[in-house]
């Protein structure tokens, strides 16, 4: 048995009170009125900023004029006209525009780093699902460390959904959607208020979640009978009900990404756009299993798991890695090459306010691990690992980042402590509630069948 | 020095695995061993140099997308300038994006078809080579050790039956 040794135990909640006070200190200095964002982005603002967005109203004219529907809240387009704009002239929605960037702002910080926590405890649910379902012989040695991480699915979804109820209830301004304001005045949102309404929104949230911890408490269910049970039926269950989920999950999974991240911008579409986050949240998944296993292995702990098992989890970080960067891409070049004004709005402003972080996230989240992990020997070397996986850890991070901030806060963004206190005070609750469900259940699955086969494992 | 090897049979590659291990556990030299089939863990068992046909890959791939970009470059903005997109920005950088498929395509063409070349080369085949494999039962279901012998006959062939060889044989080689 597992026991959560207090170092990492008081380390985890050192970043829970450390990332509160950063939270904290984020809400509290987020503006309360017109005037105080005005004073916020002008004292910041006078220096170097000025030339570079003369640069992109010439650029984007175009755009704005096929927008003029879409008011201003069109947070893309407008964006560059409010910031070039407001020395001129201080046009007064431009203004409130910019106040409810900046009140988003931590909210958005939040918003990110739960959903990037929570995101890798459902890309490892569905990761233990695929080996469930495919009764993989190599895996079952890591069956426990994935089932640690997916503890946190209902802490986390929870939290999620708490922050969409209060969107919901108007005390932040991430879903313009929600505002009857807006779709007032804005005819495409109002032909989509049959889906995006409040009330079936939230049901929605509730019902995934609702699916994907039934999923995740009954497999768990299953695999601790399985060790005391001298047949195999809990094995044959938690196959047949992981299929299922698996079903369930990649619909529900895309819905949710619409409905998540999606709908902050929601002028804007793309068909994969639920692979994409798929893609994200898996290999962060696969990244925090080899990165958990490595950990428990350097503790003594998971003495069965050979580097094989390490080896394997390596191809799958790297497999994976391209897998993503190929529907990044995918979903970038289309858009790119067709250059339709309602759909390249969102790359313009990744391109021209966030250009460090969207194609940084590239190097990270591509180049990084393509070069480092190419090696079939590096892949058995933990050190190896351990750097290739933090720095795909951090770079599906900026890739979350990089989805919902330029919606949510156009081009006020900025890492702050905000976004490292948001950071910090999920990883210290996911560190929490993972390593404690780790010491529920012995590490070793001894009742699986393919129990022996994952042991004896070799490449 | 003698030119005399034994060819040892075996019907199974798990069997050939271990019988593999043993021979040269006795310090025996094996020369080669003929499969029908790639049998996993055997290079290892053998003791070969690890390959190095990956580092070729690598390099080959690189060459591919140094093609690309050149071909690229040349074909679609200095010879013929081309307006992409409804972008005419007549600069490669910019234009870059509508390249990748193209790189990485002919990455993967150069990676492959050159390393199909390379590996033919370290391997000595090419058309017309007259087969190398002793025993044309090595190409269907049976598996054979080749060894070279010096004046051991006796304790190699009881080493060999041990192991679970099916037939064992002592062949003059030509020089």
């Amino acid at each position: 048995m597992y026991t959560f040794p207090n170092k990492l135990r008081n380390l985890a909640i050192a970043f829970m009170v450390i990332g509160f006070l950063g939270l904290a200190y984020g809400f509290i200095n987020a503006p309360k009125t017109i005037e105080e964002a005005k004073e916020m982005v002008a004292s910041s603002h006078g220096e170097g900023h000025g030339e570079s967005h003369d640069e992109t109203t010439t650029t984007n004219h175009g755009e704005e004029d096929t927008h003029a529907v879409s008011e201003s809240h069109e947070t893309s387009v407008v964006d560059d006209h409010a910031s070039s704009s407001h020395q001129e002239t201080h046009d007064s929605s431009h203004d409130e525009h910019l106040f409810h960037q900046l009140s988003n702002k931590p909210w958005a910080a939040f918003y990110v780093a739960a959903f990037f926590f929570f995101m890798i405890s459902l890309g490892v649910l569905a990761f233990y699902a695929i080996q469930r379902a495919a009764q993989a012989g190599w895996s079952p040695v890591l069956y426990r460390v994935m089932e640690g991480i997916t503890a946190y699915l209902l802490p986390g979804g929870i939290v999620i959904i708490v922050i969409l109820a209060l969107s919901g209830m108007h005390l932040n301004h991430l879903f313009i959607w929600m505002d009857p304001e807006v779709v007032a005045h804005d005819e495409l949102i109002a032909g989509k208020t049959g889906y995006l309404n409040v009330p079936f929104f939230l049901v929605r949230a509730v019902l995934f979640l609702l699916g994907w911890t039934t999923y995740r408490y009954f497999s768990r269910k299953f695999s601790l009978a399985q060790d005391q049970s001298d047949n195999i039926s809990n094995h044959k269950k938690n196959f047949r009900i992981s299929a299922a989920f698996l079903v369930f999950f990649i619909y529900s999974e895309s819905v949710m990404s619409w409905d998540w991240i999606m709908s902050i911008d929601p002028h804007w579409f793309s068909t994969l756009f639920g692979w994409y986050v798929f893609a994200s949240m898996i290999v962060s998944g696969v990244t925090t299993i080899a990165l958990i296993t490595i950990y428990l292995k350097s503790k003594g702990y998971l003495e069965f798991v050979n580097d094989s098992h390490i080896h394997d989890l390596g191809k799958f970080m790297f497999g994976f890695s391209v897998f993503w960067t190929y529907l990044w891409f995918s979903q970038f070049m289309l858009i790119w090459y067709s250059n339709i004004p309602e759909e390249v709005t969102y790359f313009m402003t990744r391109i021209e306010d966030y250009n460090l972080p969207f194609f940084g996230m590239v190097v990270m989240n591509f180049i990084f691990p393509l070069l480092i992990l190419m090696n079939s020997d590096y892949k058995r070397i933990n050190y190896f690992i351990v750097m290739a996986g933090i720095v795909v850890i951090l770079g599906h991070y900026m890739d979350v980042y990089n989805m919902i901030m330029p919606s949510a806060v156009g081009d006020q963004w900025f890492i702050g402590v905000a976004e490292i206190g948001g950071f910090l005070f999920f990883l210290g609750l996911f560190i929490f509630i993972v390593f404690s469900e780790l010491t529920k259940a012995p590490l070793f699955a001894k009742g699986d069948p393919f129990m022996g086969e994952s042991e004896r494992f070799h490449y | 020095m003698s030119n005399k090897v034994v060819h040892a049979l075996y019907d199974d590659d798990d069997v050939l695995l271990s019988a593999v291990k043993n021979i040269r556990k006795e310090k025996y030299h094996i020369e080669e061993v003929y499969t029908p089939f790639p049998v996993h863990g055997l290079d290892k068992a053998m003791g070969l140099e690890e390959t190095r046909l990956a580092i070729m890959a690598f390099i080959y791939g690189c060459i591919g997308l140094v093609v690309a970009t050149v071909m690229m470059k040349y074909i679609m903005i200095d010879d013929w300038p081309q307006n992409i997109g409804g972008k005419p920005s007549f600069s490669y950088l910019e234009n870059m994006p509508s390249f990748v498929p193209i790189m990485f395509e002919l990455t993967v063409f150069f990676a492959a078809h050159l390393m199909v070349l390379t590996f033919y080369m370290r391997s000595k085949l090419w058309p017309f080579k007259k087969a190398e494999n002793p025993n044309p039962l090595t190409t269907d279901d049976k598996f054979l050790v080749e060894i070279e012998l010096q004046d051991n006959e006796k304790e190699l062939t009881s080493l060999l039956k041990k192991s679970g060889a099916i037939d064992i044989s002592i062949i003059e080689k030509p020089q």
